[in-house]
């Protein structure tokens, strides 16, 4: 057998999961898809004393749509947000980006909460997320808080989630004004982990002039990078090539990447900038309404 | 506790047994079960080859431990095809020369299987995506490929004649 021996618990209620986080302290470890956690236990890079298989708390699996926002249960599977006409219709960076997550198997078990929770600085779900702005709900027997998804992440596979708490859902804004979105990412082979991934969320007003602007960058640091300011310099404006050529400069200063085996620093840095160049230009497009359809 | 008493419909029939938490639900079908039609590769999902149907979804059962499996439904490639006979897609798996040494062919048949129940009509890219979670050292996936295909066109002729 594979991964070191652990006691294992299946409970049926929220309350209860929380009661069994609570008791078991630093030694517990949720496990909801196990997408991510079953391998790194398999090779034993992980050895939790007691795991707590969340998979029957059937209530935080659910997509629901709510007049401005939409709410996803943590245990809902990606696969199920995949084929969401909820997601599809009011969160289409969503439905653009999960296809990108590991492979059908993977994600008809593999779930949304997992994924945020896992907090791969390259993983799809963190930083579809974070340009989409929203609330992370977290249970612990004490109390249910909320976290904004930019206090989150707090580095490489670390998140603002202490040992007693659960995630149970999470809210997203639908944005009300013409809006467009865009996700593009480049890895060695489909469904492998990205290289660098770029998202992007924009709002124009009645002259195609941006309102708001959210651009993420994924495997360039730590954690999603939202390159912040990016408002200060964008509103107003109409889309144009120097503004696209700003883009790329200012995503050039505020990427520091990382050589690994995979790529250098520098085909990451070079990545980084042309993504996130296409997505706000895929974005923007969109927004305008000259590509309804995705292609 | 870190043994457990599960109870798990397999192809159709229930199986009840004594399990440690930390058995994998692939070792459990292989050596608990005597199943070995699900292969095991990688055993941290990435070759595709433990492949099987968990409550009707194709899941790896290299991630899944036995103990979570208790009261749910378990298809493996034994299950798949009904009284000796193969499915179609096994058949066309044959025929256009799907499978060499056959390792990875349980999971893709597996994936295929489900794949095909929720997307009766793929495009080969899609097909190609979706066998992206195989991985098959021998064939070179081109005789994979048009197997599936066949299928997928054998099917639509098929729904066109019942009409
Ligand atoms: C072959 C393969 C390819 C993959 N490729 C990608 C990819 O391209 N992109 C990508 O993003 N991911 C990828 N993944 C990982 C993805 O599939 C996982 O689903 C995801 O990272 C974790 O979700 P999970 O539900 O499987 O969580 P688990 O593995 O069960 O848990 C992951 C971590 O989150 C914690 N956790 C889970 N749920 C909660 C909760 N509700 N509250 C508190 N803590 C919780 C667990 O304790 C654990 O620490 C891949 C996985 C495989 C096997
Ligand atoms: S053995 Fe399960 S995916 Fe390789
Ligand atoms: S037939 Fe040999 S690995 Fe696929």
């Amino acid at each position: 057998m594979k991964p070191v021996k652990f006691d294992y618990y299946s409970p049926k209620t929220v309350d209860e999961a929380l009661t069994l986080l609570e008791e078991a302290g630093f030694d517990g470890k949720i496990i909801a898809g196990g997408q991510s956690l079953v391998p790194i236990m398999n090779m034993r890079l992980s050895s939790p004393e007691c795991l707590i298989d969340i998979n029957q708390l059937h209530d935080l699996q659910f997509i629901e749509f709510d007049s401005d926002k939409v709410k996803i249960g943590a245990l809902t599977r990606q696969a199920e947000v995949e084929r969401s006409d909820v997601v599809q219709k009011h969160l289409g960076l969503l439905s653009e980006a999960v296809p990108f997550i590991g492979h059908v198997q993977t994600r008809n078990r593999g779930t949304f909460g997992g994924s945020l929770v896992h907090a791969d600085p390259t993983a799809e779900i963190p930083l579809s997320l974070m340009a989409l702005g929203g609330t992370l709900h977290i249970a612990s027997k004490e109390e249910v808080r909320e976290v904004n998804v930019e206090d989150f992440f707090i580095t490489y596979l670390t998140t603002d989630i202490m040992p007693n708490e659960m995630l149970t859902e999470i809210h997203i804004p639908i944005e009300q004004e013409r809006n467009g979105y865009s996700f593009y990412e480049i890895s060695r082979r489909h469904g492998d982990f990205a290289l660098v991934a770029s998202a992007c969320q924009l709002t124009i007003d009645h002259l195609d002039r941006i309102t708001n602007v959210r651009l993420v960058l994924g495997g360039v640091e730590a954690t999603p990078l939202l390159i912040e300011g990016a408002n200060e310099w964008m509103n107003g404006e109409v889309l144009s090539d120097s503004l696209l050529q700003k883009v790329e400069d200012i995503v050039d200063e505020m990427v520091d990447p990382e050589s690994d085996i995979h790529a250098t620093a520098e085909y990451r840095r070079h990545l980084s900038k042309k993504l996130a160049v296409r997505t706000v230009k895929s974005a923007y497009e969109r927004a305008r309404g000259e590509a309804n359809e995705r292609s | 506790m870190s043994v457990h008493e599960i109870e798990v419909t397999i192809n159709g029939k229930k199986y009840k047994e004594q399990v440690e938490s930390r058995l994998l639900l692939s070792d459990f079908l292989r050596e608990t079960c005597g199943l070995t039609g699900t292969h095991v590769g990688c055993e941290h999902g990435v070759c595709g080859a433990c492949t099987i149907h968990l409550n009707g979804s194709a899941v790896r059962s290299c991630l899944i431990f036995a103990v979570q499996a208790d009261g749910q439904e378990i298809t493996t490639v034994e299950g798949l095809g009904e009284d000796g006979q193969l499915t179609p897609l096994q058949k066309n798996f044959i025929e256009c020369h799907g499978l060499q040494c056959g390792f990875c062919t349980p999971g893709i048949l597996m994936s295929a299987t489900d794949y095909l129940q929720k997307n009766p009509n793929p495009s080969v890219q899609e097909i190609k995506e979706m066998l992206s979670g195989h991985l098959c050292r021998c064939t070179g996936y081109v005789g994979i490929i048009e197997a599936i295909q066949k299928t997928v066109e054998e099917n639509s002729n098929h729904v066109r004649v019942e009409r």
